[in-house]
């Protein structure tokens, strides 16, 4: 059977169910995000004691970690998107991945920024070619380079299937971020949370860094969902609209 | 108050960070809203437009 992406798919043509499946579950993820953000923001600044070696600027780790864990977890997810488009041809795979894009570069652009804040009083300089640092740039020129792909080709049919390809090759990035501080000497700290064995943070960081992390993910999905349901819309439209001229 | 802003004397690395992280989950919110609202509303003209267009012809 030949694979015509270009005809619109029946899930999309008529994506009735999804849209009031979204449209039930919105505000619930939605209020639960905004939750989880306030009580995270409250107690990384009020609440969480100095550190012994570093001070108030731990402070930083609660906005500088999620949105670094955050930078993966989206590629991670437009990754396996990208393959479940390429494999197996899921309408919904394309638009989860484009979609999850541009949110993952302002995580990504939001860890980078906050980290070089973080960097300046602890390493003495806002920036260093270090493999964590430039791992972590090469994941956001990446993201830049996925989006663009989505608007340098006109039929969505055919970027879809270039991104595609061009997000799995990229993933190759994401164990050589996560590994880099083991890999090669770096000024960058190892995982104290994702790693082999217990956690190595005091509890005292560690429950306000999981609320700050929990509520970046949650705000994500309340997103992605927002953008999935937009380009469902436009493409609907799109369809819409072509039929009108070609009929 | 002043020696809780001074934040230890980090006040000028831990509030621009917490100041763009909440930047940029406000525009996020705002950005994505938005374009779903217009596309939203865009989707609802074209449609009603087309179903006046079939009662047109039906009738």
């Amino acid at each position: 059977m030949k694979n015509d992406r270009s005809r619109p798919a029946p899930s999309l043509a008529n994506p009735k169910r999804f849209l009031e499946i979204v449209h039930v579950i919105l505000p619930w993820v939605g209020t639960l995000a905004g939750l989880l953000l306030l009580g995270g923001f409250y107690w990384a600044l009020f609440e969480v004691p100095p550190d012994y070696q570093q001070g108030e600027s731990v402070r930083i780790m609660f906005v500088h970690v999620p949105a670094a864990w955050m930078s993966l977890f989206v590629y991670g997810l437009i990754a396996v998107s990208s393959f479940v488009g390429l494999v197996f041809a899921h309408p919904l795979a394309d638009v989860a991945a484009k979609t999850a894009a541009p949110l993952g570069a302002v995580f990504t652009a939001l860890a980078l920024v906050t980290g070089s804040l973080w960097g300046k009083p602890m390493w003495g300089a806002y920036w260093v070619w270090d493999a964590r640092l430039t791992s972590e740039l090469i994941l956001l020129l990446i993201y830049f380079g996925y989006i663009a792909l989505w608007y340098a080709i006109e039929d969505p049919a055919r970027a879809g299937r270039v991104a595609a390809v061009f997000a799995l090759v990229g993933a190759v990035d994401l164990p050589i971020i996560h590994f880099s501080v083991n890999w090669w000497h770096s000024l960058h700290q190892p995982a104290s949370v994702l790693r082999m064995g217990a956690p190595t943070m005091s509890a005292a960081y560690l429950w306000p860094l999981g609320i700050m992390a929990l509520g970046y993910t949650v705000f994500f999905i309340w997103l992605w969902l927002l953008r999935i349901r937009t380009e469902v819309r436009k493409r609907r439209l799109r369809s819409i609209l072509l039929q009108g001229s070609t009929g | 108050m002043m020696h809780y802003l001074d934040m230890g004397g980090f006040a000028a690395f831990i509030w621009p960070s917490y100041a763009l992280s909440v930047l940029a989950i406000t525009t996020l919110t705002v950005w994505v809203l938005r374009a779903d609202r217009r596309a939203h509303d865009m989707l609802k003209r074209i449609e009603q437009g087309e179903n006046r267009n079939r009662q047109a012809v039906s009738l």
